[in-house]
């Protein structure tokens, strides 16, 4: 993994942000309203933004999930509607590993039970990939699969063509695609992995989401503070009354936190890997944290733009809902909470503050 | 504190004849809903549009109950309504197009209309067939709703009112709306509170235009309504000419202190609990257990708000205070059901579970914001004890 200086990062980020603020102006959002933006998505590639945090000679752009978490933090906040997050930490993560060759289109996946049994000229999965992110246009579903045998079941990555298997379309509640994907189909070839990809995947999955949340906040509290300056109630503006006041510096608390949490769940996976307790720690606070930002500073956001937040016109929506999504994709708060405790009772009394400091 | 939460009490009702009451109303929606008519969702009472639905109710005597008979009412106590409504809106079913006539505008009617205004619309009222908007809100008159634009010029035999209402739940549906305007400009120093008057207006007068403003949900609820020199003759005047903050105000104890300011989100609880006891461990039961209390004890409190209201006691401030906890807490709810089921929420899912949450998270914002903000209201509140 190479490793980026804070001008390489930065310089990414603005490209990014140069790139997706041209298009991810909210006509443009309106309009792809409940589909990919295939349109943004050819540019994004072109500019070889889709495989960042893919090692160049496995077919990515370079980088790792630094830069591949500062690129959908970005896309998080422009409300971006493409599948980034698979493209790059995800299904292209696990092409990668499996030393599969990235596809011309688009590659998703999501968390599911699928199982894979030898049979004459390959394998046969079958099972169901959950709520895939704009798996009806993409050409490859990337499973994980379980092959059960006689030892230890061993796990193996197979890139499924979409045309192979049949969807049940569903959408999240900001109108993004959530297909499940349903698999009974032999394929001719899968790829062993190590065990715990299937944990790796889950933190990563988790992790994107935190990434795409803290980013997608920082827009809901611009759009806020702009707001509460602008409009004008008993002769004032809204930022003149202290409740508001009160109210957007929580939105910016959370704000904050989100960010606090996302960037230090990255920086520790990036240096240790996700296989180590002290990672798995951190991504699972991180999706809590985020999660919670998310419900917070969204119900502000709303509560201070009125009735005319609550329209279809008014773009703060494209973000809100999306927060409302996010917090709950790749495990609830809920999950990632309980698995913090179990995790904190399992180290007991003397255990928990090395896993709290990650040493 | 005592001066605001302390309201004359009525034992909640458990007379044989609201349990009997009761008893019909879930009847009904059991075969209503085994017969398909109506699919239970969160939100009805906004979302909910369904005429034939508020006829059947009518048909039964459910709509205008506590009106009096020489107007076509059926003359029930205020517990009775009580009991339909709230069994209504904890069962989903679709009430939202005779919501605001049989709450507010009914009542407001009664006690400001005229004589020949009582006769128009009462017993159609009742008999499910006039359907009403609220006309408060402004582009720039939200929060601050004395400030409204909307003005009213005398004229021959009347009055000319011009001026743009907005969030106008229904009005692309109903027959009348109230219109709140200034009738008498603003004095230097004068209360802003003087000047303003309420109007009945059919919403098919000349010089009214409906445009739609869809729900970032895309669903189709509120809209602009746009007055143009629409004529509104003397005997469409609700009450007093300059009275109309002092009758807005009365109407909106009735708009914040119902059942509905509590039991948005109920068809979700009632999921949640039914998706708990599929569970074999006890998971939920502590957070599922203090909600119910929470709701038990709203319940009582708005009870005897709508008691009191009744005996023409002036409530504001206890409507304010039940419509800001009542509204957190369906907010609660859906945050509760989140988080103890992990589903995720898909408005077009055919899972009851999802789709009821979906409904539920893409509706919550509103709930404190319409019918007077949370912040609005704390403000009433703390003026009512005395610190403001
Ligand atoms: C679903 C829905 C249905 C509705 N239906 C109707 C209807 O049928 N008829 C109708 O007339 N209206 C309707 N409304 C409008 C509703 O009454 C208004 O939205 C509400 O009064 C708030 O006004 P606003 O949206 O302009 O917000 P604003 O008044 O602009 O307030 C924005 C924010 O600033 C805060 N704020 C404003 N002033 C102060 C202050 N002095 N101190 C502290 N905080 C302050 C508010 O609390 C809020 O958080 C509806 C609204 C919704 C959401």
């Amino acid at each position: 993994m190479t490793e980026s200086t804070q001008e390489e990062l930065a310089a990414l980020t603005a490209a990014a942000r140069d790139l997706l603020e041209d298009h991810c102006t909210p006509e443009r959002l309106a309009a792809s309203e409940g589909r990919t933006d295939l349109a943004l998505w050819a540019l994004l590639a072109e500019a070889g933004f889709t495989h960042v945090g893919i090692a160049e000679d496995a077919g990515g752009s370079g980088g790792g999930i630094v830069e591949a978490a500062a690129l959908l933090g970005v896309a998080g906040e422009h409300a971006a509607p493409v599948p980034l997050a698979e493209s790059t930490l995800l299904a292209g993560w696990l092409l990668a590993l499996a030393g599969l060759p990235q596809p011309d289109g688009l590659a998703t996946t999501g968390e599911g039970e699928v199982s894979a049994r030898p049979v004459d000229g390959g394998y046969r999965l079958q099972g169901t990939v959950r709520r895939v992110p704009a798996a009806r246009d993409a050409e490859l579903v990337v499973v994980l699969a379980r092959v059960d045998g006689d030892g230890a079941a061993r796990l193996v990555v197979a890139a499924v063509p979409v045309a192979g298997t049949s969807l049940v379309e569903g959408h999240n509640v900001a109108g993004e695609q959530r297909d499940d994907v349903l698999l009974d189909l032999v394929v001719p070839d899968v790829v062993e992995v190590r065990a715990g990809t299937a944990d790796e995947l889950r933190l990563r999955g988790a992790l994107s989401r935190s990434v795409l949340i803290a980013g997608a906040l920082d827009r809901v509290l611009r759009l806020t503070v702009r707001y509460a300056g602008e409009r004008r109630q008993f002769g004032r503006p809204l930022s003149a009354f202290q409740a508001v006041q009160q109210q957007v510096a929580l939105l910016a608390a959370e704000a904050a936190a989100a960010h606090a949490a996302a960037d230090g769940a990255v920086e520790q996976c990036a240096r240790d890997g996700f296989a180590t307790p002290a990672s798995a720690f951190a991504v699972a606070a991180a999706k809590v944290r985020t999660a919670q930002a998310a419900s917070t500073a969204a119900a502000i956001a709303h509560q201070v733009h009125g009735a005319l937040g609550m329209t279809r016109e008014h773009s703060l929506r494209f973000s809100t809902t999306r927060l409302w999504a996010w917090r709950s994709e790749w495990g609830s708060e809920a999950q990632w909470s309980q698995q913090l405790g179990r995790t904190a009772v399992a180290a007991g009394a003397d255990g928990v503050w090395p896993l709290l400091v990650g040493a | 504190m005592t001066t605001v939460v302390e309201v004359p009490t009525t034992p909640a009702g458990v007379e044989a004849e609201v349990l009997r009451l009761r008893a019909e109303v879930r009847d009904f929606l059991r075969e209503e809903q085994a017969a398909g008519r109506f699919t239970p969702r969160c939100d009805a009472w906004l979302a909910g549009w369904d005429e034939s639905f508020s006829r059947r109710l009518a048909a039964r005597g459910w709509l205008g109950m506590t009106l009096p008979a020489e107007y076509g009412g059926h003359g029930r106590s205020t517990l009775e309504r009580y009991a339909v409504t709230e069994e209504l809106l904890a069962s989903g079913a679709p009430v939202a197009a005779h919501w605001f006539a049989d709450r507010q505008i009914g009542p407001s009617l009664l006690r400001y209309g005229t004589e020949a205004q009582r006769r128009r619309y009462l017993p159609a009222i009742v008999r499910g067939e006039c359907f009403f908007g609220i006309g408060m809100s402004e582009p720039d008159s939200g929060s601050d709703l004395a400030s409204v634009r909307t003005r009213g010029t005398r004229t021959e035999g009347g009055w000319l009112v011009d001026g743009t209402k907005v969030w106008t739940s229904g009005a692309h549906h109903a027959h009348a709306f109230f219109v709140l305007a200034r009738t008498a400009p603003l004095e230097e120093g004068g209360s802003r509170h003087a000047g303003l008057s309420q109007f009945v207006v059919p919403l098919d007068s000349p010089g009214v235009t409906i445009r739609p403003i869809e729900l970032l949900t895309g669903e189709h609820h509120f809209n602009e309504v746009v007055l143009e020199g629409v004529f509104v003759p003397d005997d469409m005047v609700l009450g007093e000419i300059g009275d109309g903050w002092h009758q807005v105000t009365s109407e909106l104890a009735f708009e914040r202190s119902g059942p509905e300011r509590f039991l948005s989100t109920y068809p979700l609880l009632a999921a949640l609990v039914g998706a708990l006891a599929e569970r074999t461990d006890s998971d939920g039961q502590r957070d599922l257990g203090a909600l119910l209390a929470r709701l038990w004890t709203l319940r009582q409190r708005s009870l005897r708000i709508a008691a009191s209201l009744a005996g023409g006691v002036a409530q504001e401030v206890p409507a304010a205070l039940v419509k800001d906890l009542g509204t957190r807490f369906e907010v609660e709810v859906v945050e509760a059901a989140r988080l103890l089921l992990d589903v995720e929420p898909d408005p077009g899912s055919a899972t009851t579970l999802s789709r009821l949450l979906a409904e539920a998270v893409l509706h919550a914002p509103g709930f404190t914001i319409r019918g007077g903000t949370s912040e609005i209201l704390r403000g009433l509140v703390a003026r009512g004890v005395g610190v403001r």
